[in-house]
């Protein structure tokens, strides 16, 4: 009775301590992102005051009308929205018609070739990165979308590999009963297999927003104008004339992550899954 | 006519993948040989027209005579081995915490996941208004403290520790990956444990961690391939300085082929790294029959 007791209080005790370290770790975590919703709610004077307040007073919720009179953020993200928007589609369509190939259909030499695929996930970009400006720009590829966008139609090795994986785990008989039925090669692949990887190709999706939305480096050797910026060199670019508005500067960064946070907490067990994927395979 | 679906079906193989043989041969293998050609010639892209070819002279002016290009690599290594070591640590006190079965633990696994989904400009300008001398959160809260206030990015000795401390907040991913790992230990051999009187250390020492040793390698793989290729938060946040207090590997590479347009000398350092790297990680993979454990092999 009394071991019971003892033990029983123990547990509460773990328990708790437990609830402690990873409240502790919450906070720290959380701070940077309400540090910067709350400058971004500061005006000019009161974001210089020491000690920080962390209820800004008065709120300032013009910053979020000013930042867009300030630089022409609307084009930004009406840029980095089609980027985006095109790498999805084409990461979708292209990785899912390879894997499907990789999945369900039979050839000497297909083994090698996923092989292939997969070791070239392994090729860091910043070997072909410079070969690729010089072709690009022979092509007169340079100051437009299509570096950003061309390749994404071409199967991304990840993706094919993350919808290969998935696509075998759907049972070959409704193939054959669909086949039964007069469904041919590509009607097995838009009527059976698409239909029912739903998770699987969101999961992709999500991925492409997420790699497309933020990235800083490609935009950054491709893109020359301004007129041309996504919302990361945007940002950067801003940045140049705004360097102690921090009010501006956080609020813009508020706009700039609040899609992929808006969409990590509206889809998060796609994401989970994605990276289990990842990390189970590797 | 079993012969002929044979045939039918390598064609349709072949037209389903075709997508991606094109480009890996358009975007991955011809750039490859172009680039191997490029590192051995002199081309600054803005003077002449044509490489021309000088051997192995880039990779010999990089070893022997570019200063810069040895401080880069060590600040890289200052950050790899800063950033990763205590990042997989963290990663895993955080994943052996969020997988106790407790109430709302989920909640934690969002809050600290969530920051490795965000990444880029915005987050990099959010690290240099934190770590800002004089109004920044962290000085704010060390004077508080009544520790010393450091400069951060203003500090070359203290700017690369800044962004080692910076990249700790995206370890989400890695711990999530040791949560997925934790969850594939069959309990039994916990239970197994404890009839023979384990306590929670020798239960970790023999059961968690070797069992887990696989998605350490994983985690720790990965963890090297990603600090060497550190990129856009040292562009934005300090531009490798102080002076060249961050200049890290794969910012001198950009600044080598898109800011003097040396596209050869910049080539070469590509292949550099890539062989630094690619031995690191084979040294690496070579220890783990050390100490990694695989549940096929038998342990005598």
């Amino acid at each position: 009775m009394k071991f019971t007791e003892s033990k029983r209080i123990n547990n509460i005790l773990t328990d708790s301590l437990i609830y402690f370290i990873l409240g502790i770790g919450s906070f720290f975590t959380l701070i940077p992102l309400l540090w910067m919703i709350s400058s971004s709610l500061k005006d000019i004077c009161s974001i210089f005051v020491f000690p920080p307040q962390w209820i800004p007073k008065p709120i300032q919720w013009y910053n979020y009308i000013a930042i867009w009179q300030e630089a022409p953020f609307m084009r930004y993200i009406g840029n980095t929205a089609i980027i985006t928007g095109l790498c999805i589609f084409g990461d979708i369509l292209s990785a899912s018609i390879v894997a499907f190939g990789f999945a369900r259909l039979r050839a000497p030499g297909s083994r090698m070739l996923f092989i292939l695929v997969l070791s070239t996930m392994m090729i860091p970009y910043y070997v072909t990165i410079i070969p690729r400006y010089v072709m690009f720009k022979s092509w007169g590829w340079i100051d437009t979308f299509k570096p950003l966008t061309v390749p994404a139609f071409f199967g991304y090795p990840f993706f094919i590999f993350l919808l290969r994986q998935f696509f075998l785990t759907i049972p070959r008989e409704l193939d054959d009963a669909a086949r039964i039925d007069g469904c041919g090669t590509f009607g097995i692949y838009l009527r059976i297999i698409m239909p029912l990887s739903k998770t699987a190709l969101i999961t992709v999706g999500i991925f492409s927003f997420m790699e497309n939305w933020n990235d800083f480096m490609a935009p950054l050797i491709f893109l020359n104008s301004p007129e041309k910026y996504t919302i990361a060199l945007g940002l950067n670019f801003f940045r140049g004339f705004h360097s102690a508005h921090w009010h501006y500067l956080m609020a813009s960064s508020t706009i700039a992550l609040l899609p992929c946070l808006l969409l990590f907490f509206f889809a998060q067990k796609y994401f989970i899954q994605g990276i289990v994927t990842t990390g189970l395979k590797g | 006519m079993y012969k002929k679906r044979v045939i039918k079906e390598t064609i349709y193989f072949h037209l389903y993948i075709s997508p991606w043989l094109l480009g890996f041969l358009i975007f991955t293998l011809w750039p490859i040989i172009q680039s191997l050609y490029i590192s051995l010639t002199d081309w600054e892209m803005q003077l002449n027209k044509y490489p021309k070819f000088i051997g192995i002279s880039n990779y010999r002016n990089l070893l022997f005579n570019d200063e810069l290009f040895w401080i880069s690599l060590k600040n890289t290594i200052y950050y790899a081995f800063g950033s990763v070591p205590l990042g997989l640590i963290l990663a895993l006190i955080l994943a052996l915490l969020l997988n106790q079965k407790l109430r709302g633990i989920t909640i934690f696994r969002t809050i600290f996941y969530l920051p490795s989904v965000i990444s880029g400009v915005a987050v990099a300008l959010l690290w240099v208004w934190i770590f800002n001398p004089n109004f920044g959160i962290v000085n704010v809260i060390l004077a508080k403290l009544g520790l010393p206030t450091p400069g951060w990015f203003g500090d070359p000795e203290w700017a690369m520790p800044a962004l080692i401390i910076m990249s700790f907040w995206g370890v989400g991913g890695s711990m999530l990956i040791f949560l997925a790992g934790l969850q594939g230990i069959p309990t039994e051999f916990y239970e197994a444990a404890e009839i023979d009187g384990a306590n929670l250390w020798s239960k970790f020492r023999h059961i968690t961690l070797p069992m887990l040793s696989p998605t350490i390698l994983f985690n720790l793989v990965m963890g090297i391939i990603g600090s060497f290729q550190v990129f856009t938060n040292v562009y934005i946040m300090t531009s490798g300085g102080p002076g060249t207090a961050t200049l890290v590997y794969v910012l001198y590479l950009f600044q080598n082929a898109f800011l003097y347009f040396k596209m050869g000398y910049a080539s070469a350092m590509a292949w550099i790294l890539f062989v630094i790297i690619l031995i690191l990680t084979l040294l690496v993979i070579k220890s783990s029959a050390f100490w990694v454990y695989y549940e096929t092999e038998v342990k005598k």
